[in-house]
């Protein structure tokens, strides 16, 4: 919500954020890289814990150093937070300190106990992971099982008589097409529905190719949205659709370092959680004299809070609104940070990348770093489909049995 | 409204910034922007002063704007950011 009495400013509230603001209005911090799942597209690469991870102690010092600051939320994710053994601790620790705490979890620790405690404090939000609106959906992203984890979570949380969890999903090509079933579902659970951008960060590199949305879908979700969107959030995560026309309602820009920002699991603070890479690195909050110190006197952020020149994209009668769109997304596709977005509603930044790639000059920039388990687990997603060799004619012929005697089985002599 | 008692929200907080102000609701989670100092004013005054016509004038909005700050103190309301105060003093 926006107050605009008197007489309308527009832009001017846009223009302060993007100037910076001396803290971030509310900031991601990823508690241990420690996951018992291994989604195919995790943002953060997450797996195993790091052994630099923060202590107990480091963990409250910057819960204190937030509330010096007035950051009045902070969202906690992983990995999956809750396998901290102190996590219950620290979210505790946060609220007492009025830091209010909304965390991200694939629900498979929220029990029936937890569950109650969570009904019985105020100042906790909740997000449930969710990939799909059905097993087949979820469990092809974010492996076997996930789907009814998730499920089971937020039956607990309902039957605890928690108000008001999330169900967080990232859109991908597979679920788009249940956007209507998500929202029901979140209906059922007395939930309120959260939808994201998929990023090409982390393990999403690669599988983002596969799984962004495509053009058609980009234009499907965006009318949901316009249709449907009020009681349904997107952490202004895709201001990218505003160049179809009319701004998505919320903040439309790139908060990157300027309103928004990182803490991973071991005190290294990033422009944005979709941009865990060295060249997104702003410091390290144990090292360089605090988080505050980070987030005002960074060269990275100062960087990020001058005035941008747009590039290519200046000269597009939708800038005003997309702004460039997504900087993580551009990086991660091997675009440049001042070009278009790879997902330009406008079609720019696939002509881009085609560009690009005909050129040879297309670079995916290398991880940073990556927490991924060494050997895979029966968590891991298969993300195998069964379908027929497209070049069998006619393409819905079955495939030739192998018991099949006849020389010439399968065998389709071309027309003449 | 003009003539009635209100007051913040105990459960708000109010972060000054250049701008005016960030408003958070830590109960319901509502985030808000006072996007004019005059504005974070006379939320503040509004449980120093008997009715919000008072706190307007404490905060120095000249009447023409009344109405207009009436209307964005309304849109406050909805959230929860600010409240009715039941007793007719200052608490």
């Amino acid at each position: 919500m926006t107050i605009a009495p008197a007489r309308p400013t527009p832009g001017t509230l846009i223009e302060e954020f993007e100037l910076g603001l001396d803290a971030p209005i509310c900031l991601t911090w990823e508690l241990t890289y420690a996951c018992n799942l291994e989604c195919a597209h995790c943002l953060s690469s997450s797996g195993r814990r790091d052994p630099r991870e923060l202590t107990t102690e480091q963990c409250e010092a910057v819960i204190d150093e937030l509330q010096r600051m007035q950051v009045f939320y902070v969202n906690i994710g992983g990995g999956e937070p809750t396998i901290r053994s102190d996590f219950w601790h620290l979210l505790q620790y946060a609220v007492d300190h009025q830091v209010g705490v909304k965390f991200s979890t694939n629900g498979s620790r929220i029990t029936p106990e937890r569950a109650q405690f969570l009904a019985s404090t105020d100042y906790v939000d909740v997000q449930i992971s969710l990939d799909g609106a059905t097993a087949e959906v979820n469990d092809y992203v974010r492996g076997p099982g996930s789907y009814d984890t998730a499920l089971k979570a937020l039956q607990n949380l309902q039957d605890a008589g928690f108000q008001d969890a999330k169900i967080s999903v990232v859109c991908t090509r597979q679920n788009i097409g249940q956007l209507d079933e998500f929202k029901a579902l979140a209906d059922r659970f007395g939930a309120t529905l959260r939808l994201t951008r998929l990023r090409p960060s982390g393990r999403g590199a690669d599988v983002w190719d596969e799984l962004h949305p495509l053009p058609e879908q980009q234009r499907e979700l965006y009318d949901w949205l316009m249709a449907r969107g009020e009681d349904v959030l997107t952490g202004d995560s895709f201001f990218h659709l505003a160049a179809f026309g009319e701004p998505l309602p919320g903040l439309n820009l790139c908060g990157a370092g300027r309103v928004v920002c990182l803490i991973d699991p071991i005190g290294d603070v990033y422009a944005c959680p979709f941009a865990i890479h060295d060249n997104f690195l702003a410091g390290n909050l144990l090292t360089d004299g605090g988080f505050k110190q980070v987030w005002q006197t960074s060269e990275l952020f100062r960087e990020l809070r001058s005035p941008q020149t747009g590039g290519a994209c200046a000269k597009c009668e939708f800038f005003d609104t997309c702004r460039g769109g997504c900087m993580a997304a551009k990086f991660f596709t091997g675009l440049p940070l001042d070009g278009p977005d790879p997902e330009c509603v406008q079609g720019y930044g696939e002509s881009a990348l085609d560009q690009l790639n005909q050129s040879g000059g297309r670079t995916i920039p290398a991880a940073s770093q990556d927490h991924s388990k060494a050997g895979p687990t029966r968590n891991q997603p298969v993300m195998l489909t069964l379908t027929r060799r497209p070049d069998l004619t006619p393409p819905s012929a079955p495939p030739t049995s192998a018991c099949a005697e006849s020389p010439l089985a399968g065998f389709t002599p071309p027309s003449i | 409204m003009l003539d009635e008692p209100w007051t913040l929200s105990p459960s708000v907080a109010l972060r000054p910034e250049s701008f005016g102000a960030l408003a958070y609701h830590f109960g319901n989670r509502k985030l808000t922007f006072l996007k004019r100092p005059e504005l974070v004013a006379v939320v503040r005054a509004l449980g120093e002063q008997p009715d919000v016509r008072s706190a307007l004038v404490a905060a120095g909005v000249p009447e023409a704007q009344h109405a207009a700050y009436a209307d964005a103190l309304a849109g406050l309301a909805r959230t929860d950011m600010i409240r009715p105060r039941s007793e007719g003093v200052a608490a």
